[in-house]
C-alpha cells in the first residue's frame, strides 16, 4: 500500500523559500500570488495493513520536525 | 579529560574539533556513528560540523537516529558534557537535547564568513574563560536560522541560556541567538565554528577560550 505524508512549516514559521517562489512568480507576471507555502510530499511503499498510528509515529519521529512543521498523512 | 568526536558520513569538521580540543589538553577518541557505545569515561562528547547524510530530510536528521546518538543522548541524561558545533548543534535539536530548531537561513544563502558574537553569560564551563563580551569567530552554514516557540525563548532568556549572540545577525535567527545551553548548562549548542578559530593561521584565536575553559572544569584533579 501506498502512503502519502505531506510535511509543511507550520503556519506562522517563516518560510523564506516559499517567500522567493513568491517573488520569482511576481517578476514572471503573475499578478495576485498573495501567498506561497513550500514543503515536502514523502511517499511511503508499506506492508498491506499497516495502521495509520504507525504512520503517524514515523512522522513523530523522523518524517517531521514537529517544532516547526506539521505533517498529514494520506492513505492512498 | 576524555573527549569523544563523533564522525558521520558528511561530517567535515570531526578533525579541527579533535585538533582543537587537544590543544586544550584533552585526550580524544573519535568515534563512529555506527558504534552503539561511547568509550568508558568520557567527560564530554562533541558533535562536529559538516552535512551528515547529505542534509537528507532535515539538517541533523539522519544523524539524530543513530545508533552512536543514543548513546549520546544517555551520555547527557547522565550530565556528561555535550558540545554541537554547526551541524553538531542541528544534530542536538533533532535528538531534543537542546529545544528549538534550525531553520533556513533567512537570506536564503549559504553564509560563510567570520561574524561578531556577544557571549551572552559566562556562567558555564563553555564560556567561563571569556574576558571579553565580544568575540569573532567563523559562521558557514545555509541553516542556522534558529526558531523556538515563545514560551522556550522566555525560558531560554529567564534561565540565562542563551551563550551567544550575534551582535549583526546574519540568518534571520530569533532574538539573534548564536547558542544556547541545557537546563543543566552541560549542553552547548552553537552555529559559529570556535574551532576554527584556535590558531594564529586561523586569523583569529577567540575560540581557545572556549576549549581552554571547559579542559580546564572538566580536568580531573
Amino acid at each position: 500500500m501506498k502512503v502519502r505524508v505531506d510535511v509543511m512549516l507550520k503556519d506562522g514559521v517563516l518560510d523564506p523559500q516559499g517567500e522567493a517562489v513568491r517573488h520569482a512568480l511576481g517578476a514572471l507576471g503573475f499578478a495576485g500570488v498573495e501567498g506561497v507555502r513550500q514543503g515536502k510530499v514523502i511517499e511511503l511503499e508499506l506492508a498491506d495493513g499497516t495502521p495509520e498510528s504507525e504512520v503517524g509515529r514515523m512522522c513523530e519521529q523522523l518524517l517531521a520536525n514537529t517544532v516547526i512543521e506539521s505533517y498529514r498523512i494520506v492513505m492512498e | 579529560m576524555k573527549a569523544a568526536v563523533l564522525v558521520f558520513p558528511g561530517s567535515n569538521c570531526d578533525r579541527d574539533m579533535a585538533v582543537a580540543l587537544r590543544a586544550a589538553g584533552a585526550d580524544v577518541t573519535m568515534v563512529w556513528h555506527k558504534d552503539a557505545v561511547l568509550p568508558e569515561g568520557l567527560d564530554l562528547v562533541a558533535v562536529p560540523g559538516g552535512f551528515s547524510f547529505g542534509d537528507y530530510l532535515r539538517c541533523g536528521a539522519i544523524a539524530a537516529q543513530s545508533p552512536i546518538c543514543r548513546a549520546l543522548v544517555d551520555h547527557a541524561v547522565r550530565g556528561g558534557f555535550v558540545l554541537g558545533v554547526c551541524n553538531g548543534f542541528q544534530v542536538l535539536t533533532e535528538t531534543g537535547l537542546l529545544p528549538g530548531a534550525l531553520m533556513r537561513n533567512a537570506g536564503l544563502k549559504f553564509i560563510c564568513r567570520t561574524v561578531a558574537l556577544e557571549v551572552a553569560t559566562r556562567q558555564s564551563d563553555f564560556t567561563s574563560g571569556y574576558e571579553v563580551d565580544r568575540i569573532r569567530i567563523p559562521v558557514a552554514h545555509h541553516d542556522g536560522n534558529y526558531f523556538a516557540d515563545p514560551e522556550t525563548l522566555a525560558r531560554l532568556e529567564g534561565d540565562d541560556l542563551v551563550a551567544f549572540r550575534y551582535l549583526d545577525n546574519p540568518n534571520g535567527s530569533l532574538a539573534d541567538i548564536a547558542g544556547i545551553l541545557s537546563e543543566n548548562r552541560r549542553v552547548l549548542g552553537m552555529m559559529p565554528h570556535p574551532e576554527r578559530a584556535v590558531d594564529t593561521g586561523h586569523g583569529g584565536t577567540d575560540g581557545q577560550a572556549l576549549f581552554r575553559s571547559l579542559v580546564g572544569a572538566l580536568q580531573h584533579v
